[in-house]
C-alpha cells in the first residue's frame, strides 16, 4: 500500500512541478536519484546537480525506490530542487523493514528503522557534459545530515549516535565520444549501512572515508547500462557491515521520467548474509 | 571486499584513460558515418526544420539566411570532422556575440540536431562524436 501511495504522490508531482520551471539539460546527463537523495548513480552521488535547470533555471526532481533482498526491504523517496545548475538541495526518507529478523531479534516483525536525510551539494568547477575538449571533471561538494528514529535500539546494537553527517566529493565526466560517463565520490562517514544502523559504533567511532563509484555506458538516447560500486565503514561489533556493488540499466521514455532498474549485492546486514536485491526506482525530472 | 575495490579502482581507472586511446580514432569514420556531404546537406535540411518548429530555437533563425547557415554548418562540420572541406565562415565568437543565447537555447538545439540525425538513421555512438566536437563551442556561442 504504501508504495502505491508513494506512486501516486509521483506521479501527481510529476504532473504538476513541468509547469513550473522550464527544462532544458541534456535527456539523461543529470542522473538519477541516490538511496540518500542526491542526484546521482543509485548509490552513490554525483557531481552533477539535479534536475533538468540550466545555469539560468531552476529544476529538480523527485523519486521513489524499492530494494528487497532475501530478508530486509528498504524504501526510499524524496525531492530534490536544483539552483541554476549549481546548488542542489535534497530532502530523503529512508525505511529499512526488518520484516522476519525483526521478530528473531526480539524487534518484533516487521520492525522498521527510518530516517530523514537532508542534503546539499554545490558544483565547484567543470562541466561534466559540455567540456568535451578537458580532461576536467565536473566536481562538487557536499553533505548529508541524517536522523534515525529509533534512538534506543541503535544505543543498544552499539551505535553511538542516532545522527550524523556525511561529507563528500563527488568527480563525474562524460565522454561523450565514447558514450562513457565515470564518476568517483570519496565520503567522510560514521554512518552505519548508510545510518539505517546508527552512527559511529563500538568497533570504531570516527569518520573513515569511503570510496564510491559509478561507470555509465549510454547505448541510446534514453537507455544506459552500468555498474556502481560503494565501500562502507565497519563499525559495529554486532555485525559486519559489507562494501556493495550493483549493475544497473536506466530507462528515459520520456524526458521527464526515468526508470532505473538493479541488481545490488548488499552483502551482510546484521544476522543475515549475503544479501541480494533487485532495485527498482522511479524518478520524475524538471 | 579488498579484490574488488581495487577491481573498481583499476576500472575507473582504464575507464578515465579510454578517450586518450580513442584520440587515435578515425574522426573520418564520422565523417562518413554521417552520410559525407550529401547526407551532410540532409541532416541540416531536417535540422533546420526542427529549429523552426522549436519555438526554444526560433526566434534566432527565423528572420536570419536559413540557406546560408546551413551551406555553412555543412562545410564547418565536414571540416571538424576531417573531411575535404575547408571552414572559411565567420568564427564562432563573433558571430553569436549579439545573440543573447542562453544555455537552454544551446541545449535545445543540441537535441534538434539529435532529432534531425535519427531521421536519418546516423548510428547513436557516431551522433556523440559529433556532439563531442560541437559540445566546446558553447563557450563562445554561449553569452548570457
Amino acid at each position: 500500500m504504501r508504495h502505491i501511495k508513494g506512486l501516486t504522490l509521483l506521479l501527481a508531482l510529476g504532473t504538476a512541478l513541468p509547469a513550473l520551471a522550464a527544462s532544458d539539460k541534456l535527456l539523461l546527463t543529470g542522473g538519477v536519484s541516490q538511496l540518500e537523495g542526491a542526484a546521482g548513480g543509485g548509490l552513490t552521488p554525483w557531481a552533477v546537480i539535479a534536475g533538468y535547470g540550466t545555469r539560468d533555471q531552476i529544476g529538480g526532481s523527485a523519486f521513489y525506490t524499492n530494494v528487497r533482498s532475501q530478508d530486509y526491504e528498504l524504501g526510499a523517496g524524496g525531492v530534490a530542487v536544483g539552483l541554476w545548475d549549481r546548488v542542489e538541495l535534497s530532502y530523503a526518507r529512508q525505511r529499512f523493514n526488518t520484516r522476519d529478523v525483526g521478530g528473531a531479534l526480539g524487534l518484533g516483525t516487521g520492525f522498521a528503522f527510518s530516517q530523514d536525510i537532508f542534503g546539499v551539494k554545490v558544483k565547484v568547477l567543470g562541466d561534466a557534459i559540455l567540456d568535451q575538449d578537458s580532461w576536467m571533471p565536473q566536481i562538487s561538494v557536499g553533505m548529508q545530515y541524517k536522523r534515525n528514529d529509533q534512538g534506543a535500539v541503535l544505543q543498544a546494537i552499539g551505535a553511538q549516535k542516532d545522527h550524523g553527517t556525511d561529507f563528500y566529493v563527488s568527480a563525474t565526466k562524460l565522454f561523450l565520444g565514447q558514450s562513457f560517463l565515470a564518476n568517483v565520490t570519496m565520503r567522510q562517514t560514521k554512518a552505519n549501512q548508510l545510518g539505517i544502523l546508527g552512527f559511529g559504533g563500538d568497533k570504531k567511532d570516527g569518520y573513515s572515508t569511503q570510496f564510491e563509484t559509478s561507470l555509465a555506458y549510454l547505448l541510446r538516447k534514453d537507455l544506459a547500462i552500468g555498474v556502481e560500486y560503494r565501500t562502507k565503514p565497519d563499525n559495529l561489533k554486532i555485525a559486519r557491515e559489507d562494501n556493495w556493488y550493483d549493475v544497473f540499466i536506466a530507462y528515459q521514455p520520456v524526458k521527464n521520467v526515468s526508470v532505473t532498474l538493479a541488481y545490488a549485492q548488499l552483502g551482510n546486514i546484521v544476522i543475515k548474509d549475503n544479501q541480494r536485491a533487485p532495485y527498482l526506482s522511479m524518478q520524475l525530472g524538471f | 571486499m579488498k579484490t574488488t575495490t581495487l577491481a573498481f579502482t583499476i576500472a575507473t581507472l582504464v575507464s578515465l584513460a579510454l578517450p586518450l586511446s580513442a584520440r587515435a580514432d578515425s574522426e573520418l569514420s564520422t565523417y562518413q558515418a554521417l552520410g559525407e556531404k550529401p547526407g551532410l546537406v540532409k541532416i541540416m535540411d531536417d535540422f533546420m526544420g526542427n529549429l523552426l518548429a522549436d519555438a526554444r530555437t526560433r526566434p534566432f533563425f527565423e528572420k536570419a539566411d536559413q540557406t546560408r547557415i546551413k551551406e555553412q554548418l555543412v562545410i564547418q562540420i565536414c571540416a571538424v570532422l576531417g573531411g575535404p572541406c575547408t571552414y572559411e565562415g565567420a568564427p564562432m565568437g563573433p558571430v553569436h556575440a549579439s545573440l543573447g543565447i542562453r544555455q537552454e537555447h544551446f541545449n535545445a538545439l543540441v537535441e534538434d540536431l539529435q532529432l534531425a540525425m535519427d531521421k536519418q538513421g546516423v548510428p547513436f555512438r557516431a551522433q556523440n562524436k559529433l556532439l563531442a566536437k560541437l559540445a566546446p563551442m558553447h563557450r563562445e556561442i554561449i553569452t548570457r
